[in-house]
């Protein structure tokens, strides 16, 4: 199986702050990759930076490469990134109500989607507009409609429609139905699984929801911190999580728990830039000894693997 | 349809008369507005001369009808001046942060300081006084208000989820701020214009009071108060019509333009 995208050591930072720190990850054609974590660990940096279009301060380094791209993507100029973007990656954002513009028609935005790119012609596209909104289960006639005329789930469908005018060859995915009621949720993840299969599209799946990653991916990788602490095949991180940091967000979402009590994970997430220097986790981790203020490395390989010095799951933990 | 306010009903039926009044006095007016009649010298208000006769003889009514052309050309090239250069402008620096931006709202923030009337008049001794001289004198006085306003809604709309969007889809910078940026501040684009317009208007009899604006024999709202001075004991009234025809067009373009940005921002509107 080639690799469509292959990030190596990614590293976001403002200023002298670490955001996003040594972050591995690799896609492969018609692979479902989620990438899970709290508010703050980095996910969305992560895919902004793939993408080339983190706010201006921030900085990038490491390598980021697309299959098909003969150039490295990170510090690559405007120029060379906007023919990748939208032609070989495409993303969905996590806020349907503000991510199409309120005085274009959808139709409009459609073609203009694919006009961009001349990926077809005129009066292709307008057809292809239309069989785009079909495949997302969209009637002809959303086509004239404005944003403002449509619904969350229906405008989150245009997104995803416009995502994959052009079949690319990865589509990034920010948490797409978060602001999403739970009935509309099941229906556009469905189509985005659907969308990617019928293209044989790479989608890396960010999200903080561990049900929906356990629905749509097939591999999966933990956040924490700017760090990748664990990542592995979804139904073995879920089931037998290594990392202690993965333990406990599972526990947390647990809802078959005995307990009368909410579990929680101890603590909350330090602000950016102030986690602990070794083990991002070890000052919420119960866990955590001396050692842990030394980085661990990780552990197994990059498809199945975690950095904890006192992994779960061990007899002698 | 949300209702409309008072401000904006108000605004647009002044406009609309005076939109009206001009574009009737092309076809008619009671008298021709420039024809000189010794005879009738200083008549006072009569059904024959609804505002009476100027010191010409001249018909004061008619004078106001025609003199209406002058100020709504004059708010057209004002606006149309500020407008075409303080929209890219403004677009522009908000587009281009970092030390190209901060350069264009520092040159703007240097034109801003400087006087729209001295500009007008210094114009005017260059280029000789003109109608036309001294309302483009008065738009590019007007670009930094265009440029700054546009600038702060164009930042709001750069930093929205659609233009992330365009990015994410390949959109390259000129085609965003056409198709996204601009459709996207239309609105402050319209409520800025009527606002400058009511300032050009004011400016142009200013200027015409000066002797800096519309040379005659052509009828102009400021021309007709600075030559009724010598009459401002025996005859006010030659002062109170064109005044209060300028005062009235002024609150007619700012009442319109306060309507209409309470229409375009119903957070504005919740709070009163």
């Amino acid at each position: 199986m080639s690799d469509v995208l292959s990030v190596r050591g990614l590293s976001v930072s403002v200023r002298d702050t670490a955001l996003v720190s040594g972050v591995d990850l690799t896609v492969g054609a018609g692979e479902r990759v989620g990438l899970i974590g709290e508010s703050g660990s980095g996910k969305s940096l992560t895919a902004l930076s793939i993408l080339g279009l983190l706010p201006e301060d921030v900085r990038a380094d490491g390598s980021v490469r697309l299959d098909g791209v003969d150039h490295e993507l990170v510090g690559a100029d405007e120029r060379r990134m906007s023919r990748v973007r939208g032609r070989d990656i495409a993303m969905v954002f996590q806020e349907p109500m503000t991510a199409l513009n309120p005085t274009m028609r959808i139709g409009d935005q459609l073609t203009e989607a694919m006009l961009i790119h001349k990926t077809l012609a005129k009066p292709a596209a307008r057809a292809a507009a239309a069989d785009l909104l079909d495949r997302v289960q969209l009637p002809a006639e959303t086509l004239r409609a404005y944003p403002h005329q449509l619904s969350g789930g229906q405008r989150q469908r245009v997104v995803l429609a416009l995502a994959l005018a052009n079949d690319p060859a990865l589509l990034i995915c920010d948490e797409p139905t978060t602001a999403l009621d739970v009935t509309v949720q099941a229906l556009v993840l469905d189509l985005i699984v659907r969308g990617v299969m019928d293209r044989s599209s790479a989608l890396l799946f960010i999200t903080h929801d561990l049900a929906v990653v356990a629905t749509v991916c097939e591999r999966v990788l933990v956040m924490y911190g700017g760090r990748v602490v664990e990542a592995g095949p979804v139904s073995e991180v879920f089931t037998r999580p290594r990392h202690r940091y993965t333990e406990g967000l599972l526990a947390a979402s647990d809802l078959e728990t005995t307990s009368r009590r909410l579990t929680t994970i101890p603590g909350n997430v330090p602000p950016a830039g102030r986690f602990p220097s070794g083990c991002v986790f070890r000052t919420r981790c119960a866990n955590a000894t001396a050692l842990c203020e030394e980085l661990p490395a990780w552990t197994g390989s990059e498809t199945r693997g975690f950095a904890c010095h006192h992994p779960a799951g061990d007899a002698d933990a | 349809m949300r209702r409309l306010n008072p401000s904006l009903i108000a605004g647009g039926v002044i406009v609309a008369v005076i939109v009206a009044m001009a574009l009737v006095s092309f076809v008619w007016t009671p008298y021709d507005a420039t024809l000189v009649t010794p005879s009738s010298r200083l008549l006072k208000p009569s059904w024959s001369h609804w505002f009476g006769t100027d010191k010409f003889g001249r018909d004061v009514f008619s004078q106001i009808m025609v003199g209406s052309r002058t100020t709504l050309f004059v708010g057209v090239v004002a606006v149309g001046v500020a407008a075409v250069i303080g929209v890219p402008l403004g677009i522009l620096a908000a587009m281009v942060r970092r030390w190209p931006g901060e350069a264009i709202m520092r040159a703007n923030d240097l034109l801003l300081a400087f006087p729209a009337l001295l500009l007008a008049i210094m114009f005017g001794a260059v280029f000789g006084a003109s109608t036309l001289t001294a309302m483009i004198a008065i738009g590019i006085a007007s670009v930094p208000s265009f440029a700054r306003v546009i600038r702060s809604g164009a930042l709001q709309v750069m930093r929205s989820e659609y233009v992330l969007a365009a990015r994410a889809a390949g959109r390259q910078p000129f085609p965003i701020a056409v198709r996204h940026v601009l459709p996207n501040v239309t609105s402050l684009i319209t409520v800025q214009a009527s606002v400058s317009f009511a300032i050009a208007v004011l400016a142009e009899a200013a200027l015409s009071f000066l002797g800096y604006g519309t040379p005659p024999p052509t009828p102009s709202w400021g021309r007709m108060l600075q030559e009724s001075q010598e009459f401002l004991f025996s005859a006010p009234r030659l002062a109170i019509f064109p005044g209060l025809a300028i005062a009235i067009a002024v609150l007619g373009f700012n009442l319109l333009g306060d309507g209409l940005r309470d229409r375009f921002d119903p957070k504005l509107e919740d709070r009163r």
